[in-house]
């Protein structure tokens, strides 16, 4: 890793069921994939308001992964994933209305078994941003302009504060 | 007891909200028994000198509409601040930007441009664009200075409540000046509105929203009874404030949004993309692929119009980036 490359810094909501059990699965299988991408775990990727998304890029996010069950039918609570697809979607459209490179928003399936395919989306996700350059708000005088690796955990908890309110 | 003084000010407006102030029609003079209106630039001549001369604090209640687009709008809501007991946000503009707030999807140099220079209408062939100081022969000549981008009261200047709509009804207006003249104040930093959504004071049919379609005016009949979302047509009711009275409905238009975001969410966008996004292609859901759905969602033109036409200056991304 050279040291003055571009770091990005990517924040993961990844469902309880499937994608946080994969990224476990990558963990204790000892999978090698970059340190870029900050955890939150939700109970279902159905679960993310859209506000939660926009409140981290806002925070100085680099890229955001959302990551669920795949479709049509793994979804614990039956179609939790498509109401994600569609919210997504959405939003990538409003992010790039509001000046953003859509790809900083992605959604992705990964399944309690798939460790090797959590690497790769984190892999290729972190070479994709790295590409991207940094969250164009961060540019501009965003809130966390210049911050370290360490301030996303801090964006994490004020957006799970925020699920919780 | 002494008179209530009242004032009333308009930044960056359309004067919407001053109209409404007059359509409380002879409540106001129950009003003017218990208040007297010290400034109102709309109807009444003052000069800034003479809001200058004022004491501190020394103005009851200000309603304040507008959001704040230049200088002179910032100078005026910190020196109203100054001279007011309580100031209202007062209207969707001062709470939200409002719709001149879609203008942060540009910045002042693309506004310029368009406005002095593109515009079909405009004739400008010495290119002339304002600036803030410009010498002239009587003198040096000064504007005040144009932002690059829309700000909410609440943006500069400490707000004590806020009055929202497009303008703001002229039920909820009336109820306020009752209640500050009676000396029942609300509680600090309330939305002097219904704490409920519009869907649930809304008087429609309502069905079991599930759209298969995003449709658009021109593409349906609009049925005057019925919920406008089940028609397939962008209602933002879901994400949106009560207390309007409806007049939109009435007139079988679907919601705009004026009365800023429901209760509870502060960004009004990603709560109708929240919302419409779990109503929208759910009927043999299980069959649609991803590009099913991203067509679905394509269907949705111009989202930040749609979902923010009102609050774009006070949502978490309130700008567009570059």
């Amino acid at each position: 890793m050279a040291v003055d490359e571009f770091q990005p810094k990517i924040l993961g909501f990844l469902c309880n069921w499937c994608s946080y059990a994969g990224a476990d699965l990558a963990g204790i299988s000892r999978m090698q994939y970059p340190p870029n991408l900050r955890i939150i775990r939700v109970m279902c990727s159905g679960r993310i308001d859209p506000a939660f998304v926009l409140e981290a890029f806002k925070s100085g996010a680099d890229g955001v992964l959302v990551a669920g069950c795949h479709l049509p039918s793994d979804c614990h609570y039956v179609s939790g994933n498509f109401k994600t697809y569609r919210r997504i979607a959405a939003l990538r459209k409003l992010l790039q209305q509001l000046g953003f490179e859509p790809q900083r928003l992605r959604v992705e399936w990964v399944s309690a078994s798939e460790g090797a395919r959590f690497a790769d989306v984190v892999k290729e996700m972190t070479d994709e941003i790295k590409r991207l350059g940094p969250n164009p708000l961060t540019k501009t005088g965003g809130e966390f302009a210049g911050s370290s690796l360490r301030e996303l955990e801090r964006v994490a908890s004020r957006v799970t504060s925020t699920s919780q309110a | 007891m002494s008179k209530l003084k009242i004032g009333f000010y308009w930044a960056s407006t359309c004067g919407g909200c001053e109209v409404a102030v007059l359509d409380v029609n002879e409540k106001i003079l129950d009003t003017l028994k218990v208040a007297d209106i010290v400034f109102w630039p709309v109807v009444m001549d003052i000069k800034y000198k003479d809001i200058k001369a004022m004491g501190d604090k020394s103005v009851d209640i200000c309603f304040f509409n507008g959001s704040i687009r230049n200088g002179e709008n910032e100078l005026l809501a910190k020196l109203l601040r100054k001279k007011s007991r309580i100031l209202i946000s007062f209207g969707s503009c001062a709470c939200g930007g409002g719709v001149p707030g879609l203008a942060n999807l540009h910045n002042r140099r693309t506004v310029f441009e368009k406005v002095y220079r593109e515009s079909v209408s405009t004739k400008n062939l010495p290119g002339v664009i304002p600036r803030t100081c410009s010498e002239a022969k009587e003198g040096e000549l000064t504007l005040p200075e144009f932002y690059d981008t829309v700000k909410t009261l609440d943006q500069v200047v400490n707000v004590d409540f806020y009055l929202p709509g497009c303008p703001p009804p002229v039920d909820l207006i009336a109820k306020v000046l009752q209640s500050f003249s009676s000396g029942t104040n609300p509680k600090k930093g309330s939305v002097l509105a219904p704490e409920i959504s519009l869907c649930e004071s809304c008087k429609r049919e309502k069905g079991n929203k599930k759209i298969a379609k995003v449709k658009r005016f021109h593409e349906t009949a609009l049925d005057p009874k019925k919920c406008f979302l089940d028609q397939g047509i962008i209602c933002m009711g879901p994400a949106t404030r009560s207390g309007c009275g409806e007049p939109c409905l009435d007139a079988n238009m679907p919601c705009t949004g004026c009365m800023g975001p429901i209760p509870g969410a502060s960004d009004q966008g990603a709560a109708m993309i929240g919302a419409l996004s779990s109503i929208l292609g759910i009927e043999n859901e299980k069959e649609k692929s991803e590009n099913d759905m991203d067509q679905l969602v394509g269907e949705i033109k111009d989202p930040v119009g749609t979902f923010y036409k009102y609050t774009l200056p006070s949502s978490i991304i309130n700008r567009r980036v570059k």
